[in-house]
């Protein structure tokens, strides 16, 4: 517990670091808002002086960041000029269309890569070992927008089994009752079997791009990982005392190679969150990066401000999961008892 | 110099895939270095009357929607992409393997600022840091180099802080300081040479993501402008066509990236296995 309450407070200067980078960042961004919220390029100058005062922009930079601070902890995010709306409420609302997308992405990577290290750890110099690093190698090195399109053409326009590449839903249905926000959820509450397929067939090929992207560095470090374990005495110790091969394999190798496996988790889904802007892009997926890119090419402050905020304390978050994870792997890291 | 050439070869021998990453290095440079004065079209005049052509014997490529050969672009291009990508890691290797090994060698209060620095930076996720950067510095080519360069310093800064903390209490470090060596020229002498060859690996992996992040940023429409060649802006140009088939606008930039990519990779694991055999995976 005393571990946990250090770890929560250690966060503490890391994310003021980030509010400070965040604000420090976005007032950079070149154009003069007071010009932009008086809504014309003419405006004289008593009129953006005044809008300029309303907005605080006339105060000194560090006022603006107190002002700044107080709005962030009430969680007001402040407003966009595209959508007109708070920035916390576009975020909450375009959420679950990202983090869906992420999480299917993410479950699918891991599902594919941990096999895939483990049987090639298993036999080094088989096909599967040589497919696999044949996998890891280009998986690095596949662009997730060259990859995403490259995906859209054989199965949109060659195969046509992918529905068009334009968002979450066919623009003509009818969205289910939001109740967690993901469709794939939402669609079997409601018992529409008919609307979760039309869902899974959109997020399938965004899903399986970013899959390709996560599972290079995950699939190398269980293969790593594993051998490296594999190779140990105490292994050697179970298959001398005749131990079944999976027990061995699951129990006794996986349980120990799993640590740096987890840490690269951490570091794969930093990446993902990053590459989430791409593969919105690409697949016209309305979530959370599209909205940040918007406002970034329309030059509007908050959202871009706030999609940064949330990102890095998503980021912190899974890191301090993570930790927390260590500790339950290995007892010995003796994070809970230090 | 013969007996270096006798071990060069020795090592390649072993290792054909980093021969294979060479050889992939010195076409992509020669595009780079030559490719303006070789390539049989203007990469920027447009020709309607051969708008959105497959590739053919005129032009291997196909051609773009407002007729540009895609072969003179690709191949142009790769100047631009692999000096900007060049630039940034030159930028960050510096800045970060100076700093990070200062605070190493230091400790201290420096240490401790530099440490919480570093971690901020690591608490966003690249990609979107660099996005907000370009955005703040202003849309340019320089922004894109400044913005990839900061995203990569921290891998720099933590590589030569480890590497100068594990070698500041050694021995020679020791005799250099009672021989009456200045900190400045510890630090220059002693300890960054020694740290040099586990930053140049970590530089040629960086090469590969500076390309790719490169390419994402101009992608998105950060950076680079059209009608300037590069292969992250050709693969958005020619995404509008995937959907109606015509594949080659954005497949062969796409893959010229690949490549690059591949290449830099190829040859961080090689280089890896060269300096640090241990690390073999």
């Amino acid at each position: 517990m005393a571990f946990l309450l250090r770890r929560l407070a250690g966060v503490v200067p890391t994310l003021f670091g980030v509010v400070v980078a965040a604000f420090v960042l976005t007032r950079l961004l070149p154009g003069d808002p007071a010009v932009f919220f008086a809504n014309s390029v003419t405006a004289d100058a008593a009129t953006i002086a005044a809008v300029r005062q309303k907005l605080g922009l006339d105060l000194p930079l560090w006022q603006q960041f107190l002002v700044y601070a107080g709005q962030l902890l009430r969680g007001d995010l402040g407003q966009s000029v595209g959508t007109g709306q708070p920035v916390a409420t576009d975020l909450l609302r375009l959420l679950p269309a990202s983090a869906e997308l992420t999480l299917v992405a993410f479950a699918l990577a891991i599902l594919v890569a941990v096999p895939l290290g483990v049987a090639a750890a298993l036999r080094p110099g088989s096909v599967i070992d040589h497919a696999c690093r044949l996998l890891s190698t280009a998986g690095v090195s596949l662009p997730t927008f060259v990859s995403g399109l490259l995906l859209i053409y054989i199965f949109y326009y060659q195969l046509g089994t992918a529905p068009e590449p334009i968002g979450r839903i066919d623009p003509f249905a009818i969205p289910p009752p939001g109740i967690t926000g993901f469709l794939l959820i939402d669609t079997l509450l409601a018992g529409d079997t008919e609307g979760f397929a039309a869902a899974a067939r959109q997020i399938v090929l965004p899903a399986v791009t970013m899959a390709l992207f996560a599972l290079a560095p995950l699939a190398r470090m269980t293969r790593a990982s594993m051998l490296g374990v594999l190779g140990s005495e105490f292994i050697r110790t179970a298959r001398a005392n005749g131990l079944r091969r999976r027990k061995i394999i699951v129990s006794y190798a996986l349980r120990n190679a799993l640590l740096p496996i987890v840490t690269t988790l951490g570091m794969v889904f930093s990446n993902m969150l990053g590459a989430n802007v791409l593969v919105e892009r690409v697949f016209a997926w309305p979530g959370i990066g599209s909205y940040a890119l918007d406002s970034l090419i329309s030059l509007d402050y908050a959202p871009v401000q706030g999609f940064m905020l949330l990102m890095a304390t998503i980021f912190v978050l899974v890191n301090l999961v993570i930790d927390l994870l260590y500790a339950v792997i290995d007892p010995r890291t003796g994070l809970f008892h230090a | 110099m013969r007996e270096k050439l006798a071990l060069l070869r020795y090592i390649l021998a072993g290792n054909p895939v980093t021969l294979l990453a060479l050889a992939m290095l010195v076409l992509l440079l020669g595009c780079a270095i030559l490719g303006p004065a070789l390539v049989p079209y203007d990469p920027i005049a447009t020709n309607t009357a051969s708008a959105l052509q497959p590739p053919s014997a005129t032009h291997w490529f196909g051609t773009d929607q407002l007729g540009r050969d895609v072969f003179s672009r690709v191949v142009v291009a790769a100047r631009l992409d692999l000096a900007i990508a060049f630039a940034a890691v030159l930028l960050s290797m510096a800045v970060g393997s100076v700093f990070g090994a200062a605070m190493g060698y230091f400790r201290g209060w420096l240490d401790t600022a530099g440490s919480r620095g570093t971690d901020v930076l690591m608490a966003f996720p690249l990609f979107v840091l660099a996005m907000a950067m370009v955005a703040a510095l202003g849309n340019s080519v320089s922004s894109v180099v400044y913005a990839t360069a900061v995203i990569n310093l921290p891998f720099y800064i933590r590589l030569a802080r480890a590497e100068t903390s594990i070698r500041r209490d050694m021995g020679y470090i020791e005799a250099a300081r009672v021989g009456g060596s200045g900190h400045a020229r510890i630090l220059r002498v002693f300890l960054l040479p020694n740290i040099l060859p586990a930053l140049v690996v970590q530089a040629s992996v960086n090469l590969g993501w500076a390309v790719l992040n490169t390419a994402g940023l101009s992608f998105i429409g950060l950076g680079v402008r059209a009608p300037t060649p590069e292969w992250g802006i050709m693969v958005a140009e020619g995404a509008q066509f995937i959907v109606s088939g015509r594949w080659w606008i954005a497949a062969f930039p796409g893959a010229a990236l690949m490549l690059a990519v591949f290449c830099f990779n190829l040859l961080g694991d090689g280089l890896r296995d060269i300096v640090d055999p241990r690390s073999r995976t």
